[in-house]
């Protein structure tokens, strides 16, 4: 009989295939003596070796799969298991206590993890754990006991655990891995973001699939709609392999479009760009057919360390991305940190409204060595393609004035040093500040462009936490009062002679693409994975068309009016 | 015993990667080499003592080194700090 699990769609695809348990055993381990310490030592050392082994080519793996900066944790791993002074005092106390490998390299490790654990800084306490996960390696050939190793899977396979770890997901081959479905995370969660990097269906959040789900049970993943189906009936089987070549001939249709300009029926071209957090999405990026970047998130260069990243680390990446896309535009938006985003380096006391605090351009224009530093690698990199910088949480004319003025004294600075910058670097801003809106014909007098972060605008307009289930119903992009800010930003740009853009999750929603087309949005920036099936969409649209209705959707009452007339007048279920 | 003394330069002081890098140089050695900071001394072959040291910007590190090739691990180390830009 078929069960049906639902969980949050992280990665879309339909797979099928036989389940595969990734499961993390319960090591108990006991105290034993033992009579010759110098074979137990031997043993010791070989369970070592036997994970090194392992970790070398989960490092290698990763290093092709994932690239540099994912795989570095791995050396950091093989390091700790040649670290003397876990090895030494291992084999000291077989030798002097007369005791098991496992129960002496249990204590040892212990020692150290508490050691971490006992540290004042985030970072450091984060190190306890890769500890405990390279010290569970090595117990693991001590007793015997086979640990999940998903890249021994050697037939097709969806894969069913309760998380996945960073060197879970470094590990799974795409040829054999189909899918994968998890009790817990979330669409952001780290799985759910490897998830759609490898481009492989996965759905997360579902509570229940290790308990319900066994060893070569089959299993269908639908990644569009949240769905886990369990030994399905040959009906929900059949149904399933009609959705899943569906969806793949539609995803074929789509990949006809990648070197395709984005044009509508009519003959307008909009600009379709992909959002970024990490120069290894370009990848991604430029497989989709993006047209530019239209939001690179700096701050997860900022993130997952102890400490500020240096000119010349930011420099690097910069330099990568804009060389990547040889030419195209690059939308980078400066350091963007505090409210949900915290760097526990650098110490900011607890704010009771974080989401209205001290965050992004506030915290820049207040710790200017930190902001120069970014400005200045920016700068730097130019050089190299098509930049565009602009500053988030821009509320009124003297933060930007502020910013851009910093920009241009650290231009300055440099072209008195030197070194070469790009001369035409557009400055721009984030509009997700509903002061920003309303004044933006102000803006638009001293932006070279605007991007509309519909995600921050949203809330603060509604005055809704969207980290709040309770009023998740005012979460509303189809709000009239959301949809005439959004309008009268692109007039106030176009007014100008200036462009507007949108950066948030609106821009790729097939809902929205119809209305902001109808608005004259310039530029469209989403998930890479949205890019395709958005220009489908785009090219069997009229620009003039949905300007017709304009006047009509933003004079409706509620959103879900909004919603029901944008349905019926284009066709969309 | 050769020891040398250097000032960190790197914004993030002896963290994670410097970390791992310096310990990758000092166990090609055969001397036993150490890392002094803020009166505390661990072995430069261990990560998690080098990590647990917690070396930020602008400390006074002392490198020691005792044994044969005590001269080119110094030699070799003061190389890996200057190239990766982490102390001078």
């Amino acid at each position: 009989m078929s069960k049906f699990i639902q969980g949050i769609a992280a990665s879309s695809g339909i797979a099928i295939a036989k389940a595969y348990r990734l499961e993390t055993p319960n090591f108990s381990i006991e105290k034993k003596a033992i009579a010759a310490p110098e074979a137990e030592i031997e043993r010791f050392l070989a369970a070592v070796d036997k994970a090194k082994g392992e970790l070398e080519k989960i490092r290698e793996h990763a290093l092709q799969e994932l690239g540099e900066d994912k795989a570095a944790i791995f050396s950091a791993h093989l390091l700790v298991l040649s670290d003397p002074e876990l090895l030494n005092p291992v084999k000291d106390k077989i030798q002097a206590e007369q005791v098991n490998a496992e129960y002496a390299l249990n204590e040892t490790a212990s020692m150290f993890v508490a050691m971490f654990e006992s540290m004042d800084n985030e970072y450091m306490k984060e190190r306890a754990a890769d500890i405990r996960d390279v010290t569970k390696r090595v117990l693991a050939h001590l007793l015997g006991i086979a640990i999940s190793n998903p890249s021994l899977i050697s037939e097709e396979v969806i894969v069913i655990a309760e998380d996945l770890t960073p060197s879970d997901t470094a590990q799974l081959n795409r040829q054999f891995v189909k899918g994968f479905a998890t009790d817990i995370g979330g669409r952001t969660s780290h799985s759910a973001i490897m998830a759609r990097s490898l481009e492989i269906p996965a759905v997360v959040g579902t509570k229940s699939a290790t308990a319900e789900i066994r060893n070569g049970d089959m299993v269908i993943i639908d990644g569009l709609d949240g769905q886990v189906v369990v030994n399905p009936s040959e009906e929900v089987l059949e149904q399933y392999m009609e959705k899943r070549s569906r969806f793949e001939a539609q995803k074929a249709e789509w990949a006809k479009l990648v070197h395709e300009q984005t044009t509508t029926k009519d003959g307008h071209h909009v600009e379709l760009a992909a959002n970024i957090g990490t120069p290894e999405d370009v990848k991604g990026v430029l497989a989709n057919g993006a047209e530019g970047i239209g939001l690179y998130r700096t701050e997860f260069l900022y993130m997952g360390r102890s400490d500020l990243p240096t000119e010349e680390e930011q420099f690097e990446a910069y330099k990568t991305v804009l060389e990547r896309m040889e030419g195209k535009p690059v939308v980078v938006r400066t350091l963007d940190i505090g409210g949900d985003k915290e760097l526990p380096y650098l110490e900011l006391p607890k704010e009771m409204n974080p989401f209205l605090g001290f965050r992004a351009i506030r915290l820049c224009l207040e710790m200017q060595d930190m902001f120069r530093t970014q400005l200045r690698a920016l700068l730097r990199a130019s050089v190299y393609g098509n930049l565009k910088i602009m500053f988030p949480m821009i509320a009124t004319l003297d933060e930007f004035r502020q910013a851009k003025a910093i920009l241009l004294e650290e231009k300055a600075k440099l072209q008195n040093e030197n070194v070469p910058v790009a001369e035409n670097i557009e400055i721009g801003m984030m509009v997700e500040i509903p002061a920003a809106a309303v004044l933006a014909d102000q803006f638009a007098k001293e932006v070279d462009f605007f991007s509309i972060g519909t995600n921050d605008l949203i809330q603060y307009t509604m005055a809704a936490d969207r980290m709040n289930e309770r009023v998740s119903y005012l979460y509303q992009p189809y709000n009239p009062a959301i949809l005439r800010l959004i309008h009268s930003v692109i007039e106030a740009a176009h007014k100008e002679g200036k462009w507007a853009g949108m950066c948030g999750e609106m821009a790729g929603d097939e809902l929205a693409i119809p209305i902001l087309l109808g608005l004259g949005l310039d530029e469209f920036s989403m998930s890479a994975t949205s890019i395709l099936r958005a220009r489908a969409q785009v090219k069997k649209l009229s620009k003039e068309e949905t300007a017709s209705f304009k006047e009509t959707i933003l004079s409706m009452d509620t959103a879900e009016e909004v919603v029901a007339f944008v349905k019926k007048t284009f066709h969309i279920n | 015993m050769m020891e040398k003394v250097f000032k960190v330069t790197a914004d993030s002081g002896i963290h994670a990667r410097p970390a791992t890098l310096l310990v990758q140089a000092a166990s090609k050695f055969n001397s036993d080499i150490n890392l002094e900071y803020n009166g505390k001394t661990v072995n430069l072959k261990s990560i998690m003592g080098v990590m647990s040291l917690g070396v930020p910007k602008d400390a006074e590190i002392k490198i020691t080194a005792e044994g044969a090739d005590a001269a080119e691990a110094l030699a070799a180390l003061t190389e890996t700090l200057a190239k990766e830009g982490l102390a001078q």
